[in-house]
């Protein structure tokens, strides 16, 4: 139950505290002082009534005991110490309406903190799930397959980077906003992903990671909730996880998007997303800007959860998102998926035109699904020789024994020609 | 994990009678609390059975019976869909509920079924272009 609570009441204790002691790594140590003491407390005393206040207070009490202690009397530190002492002898009530007030600025605080460039991605995201999500150590490392050890030494690195960066607790102003922005929204995407990539025998961390990005993007979604590209994150989310009931088969095989039984795609999430999606367009109107590469992303997931079936998808729409995607944000991966997609609205002469123009990207070298599409493209056009080097190409190419299979079948039923050769 | 809260019915509820503007408004805030803790899903009130049915299945037969319906307190008046990390998150989120002092009420957290088997190793956006490419593959194949 005191876990329950923490859960709740963590970041925001954490936050309120950060904005005082102007050190988000005390600020931590001091929360988790208070932790232990409603440990010891609270099953004798029982709960107090408004136990996130309760927390509040006893931390800042183990503020200035530190304070004192260190006998470090330089002013600042006794004006930070005198102020303390006046919130203390405030009344409960008062004391937590005073922390109301500024909470949700010094949770934004927080967010920006934990997500400093002058932190590693690694370190950003351990310390956002830490801070943030209220999550245990133990659990960040089960979540993402590492020793318990590693996660412990990553967050106190990255709270030793911030306090000797001297990173400021604040919000970034414009222009800086921007780019900083796209760091939060990087690291939820990124723990998303992690989630939404682990498999049925994972552990069940894994995929309670997704539901954690989620609540990160929702909470950030409220905190900031003009910025377009916070929504877009949301809503792609969202929709990706509508479908996670419909992804995996009985016996935990993957099942494709346009395979999958859309009864079994989650209707709540999906209008949660569509509605996520329409506040990032209308903002980005206002704004007069183009989609952001995340609301980009959120309208293509909603070109197919709007489908009831896989023939109602409107696949020109989504080539056209991704070719604004592609501009906005070039990728020849992007690219690929343009093309895939151009190829089932409008032919596959469409999609091998630009898939050809593809062939000669260094970074798609060694990338199996190129050979693979094309493979798929030149098949559909009947130049069957051509297409059965490229999925034979694309099987040498691919890491996964199922894909490799699937591919030499596939040239195995390229038409016409010699047999090829059998080297599974 | 997604939890259902279950708001019970009491004769007021089943009147129509409108809770206290005060209780409204803690309720609100309470709703905005939920949203920006991230946690709620969805959330409605319901109207007064008098305005409900029941379809009762025996046999091959249906009847339909109309509201109101007496046995008060197994009715809902309302609900919460949230999503949390345990069933104690849930429990202590349903302690902050704000309540009138003056009534005796119980309410009820149903923990939700749901799919939590995860695909293989692709990042969505992979993910997608596979399983398209692997859905022409099937295609194909016939």
């Amino acid at each position: 139950m005191i876990d329950a609570i923490w859960r709740i009441e963590s970041a925001r204790l954490i936050a309120g505290l950060a904005r005082q002691v102007r050190d988000v790594g005390l600020a931590e140590d001091l929360a988790q002082d208070a932790l232990v003491a409603a440990l010891e407390q609270w099953p004798e005393s029982g709960v107090p009534d408004n136990p996130g206040a309760w927390l509040m207070a006893v931390a800042k009490r183990r503020a200035i005991d530190q304070l004192r202690r260190k006998q470090r009397f330089d002013r600042k530190l006794v004006e930070l110490g005198h102020e303390l002492e006046i919130d203390q002898q405030a009344p409960a009530p008062e004391l937590s309406a005073a922390l109301e007030g500024d909470i949700e600025d010094d949770l934004l605080r927080l967010v920006f903190t934990a997500c400093h460039p002058v932190l590693s991605t690694e370190a950003r995201v351990a310390l956002t799930l830490r801070l943030l999500g209220g999550l245990k150590t133990e659990e960040i490392a089960r979540a993402f397959l590492v020793a318990e050890s590693t996660i412990a030494q990553r967050i106190v690195r990255a709270k030793r980077t911030l306090a000797e960066a001297r990173v400021p607790f604040e919000v970034p102003q414009r222009p800086e906003l921007a780019e900083r922005l796209s760091s939060v929204l990087g690291v939820i995407y990124l723990v998303f992903n992690e989630g939404y990539s682990a498999t049925a025998g994972d552990d069940w961390m894994r995929p309670a990671l997704c539901e954690e990005a989620l609540r990160l993007g929702r909470v950030l979604a409220g905190l900031m909730p003009h910025e377009p590209e916070v929504h877009g994150l949301v809503g792609l989310m969202e929709i990706q996880a509508s479908r996670s009931g419909a992804r995996v088969g009985p016996s935990g095989e993957p099942v494709l998007l346009l395979d999958q039984d859309r009864a079994r795609w989650d209707q709540l999430l999906i209008r949660r997303g569509l509605a996520a999606l329409e506040r990032a367009e209308a903002l980005t109107v206002a704004r007069g800007e183009g989609l952001g590469p995340y609301a980009t992303q959120a309208a293509i997931a909603a070109c197919h959860a709007r489908a009831r079936t896989p023939e109602e998808t409107d696949w020109s729409r989504i080539a056209a998102l991704y070719a604004a995607l592609s501009e906005r944000a070039p990728s020849p991966v992007v690219e690929l998926n343009r093309a895939v997609a151009l190829a089932m609205a409008f032919g596959p002469a469409a999609g091998l035109e630009l898939v050809d123009v593809l062939t000669a990207e260094p970074s798609l070298k060694t990338y199996h699904l190129l050979p693979s599409v094309r493979g798929d493209l030149l098949a559909k056009l009947g130049r069957y020789d051509e297409a059965r080097e490229e999925f034979e190409r694309a099987a040498s190419l691919t890491r996964n024994g199922r894909e490799r299979t699937l591919l030499l079948d596939r040239a195995a039923a390229c038409p016409g020609g010699s047999a090829p050769s059998p080297h599974r | 994990m997604r939890f259902m809260v279950l708001i019970k019915a009491n004769q007021d509820s089943e009147a129509g009678v409108m809770p206290s503007e005060e209780l409204l408004t803690a309720m609100g805030k309470y709703n905005e609390e939920l949203v920006k803790a991230g946690v709620l899903l969805a959330g409605e009130g319901l109207h007064p059975s008098a305005k409900g049915a029941r379809v009762r299945f025996e046999g091959a037969k249906t009847t339909v019976i109309d509201g109101p319906f007496t046995e008060t307190k197994e009715l809902l008046a309302g609900f919460w869909l949230i999503q949390v990390k345990s069933k104690e998150e849930a429990i202590e989120w349903v302690k902050r509920i704000p309540r009138d002092p003056n009534e005796a009420e119980e309410i009820e957290i149903r923990q939700v079924f749901e799919a939590d088997d995860f695909g293989d190793e692709f990042t969505p956006e992979l993910r997608e272009q596979e399983e398209r490419l692997r859905a022409q593959t099937a295609a194909q194949h016939g």
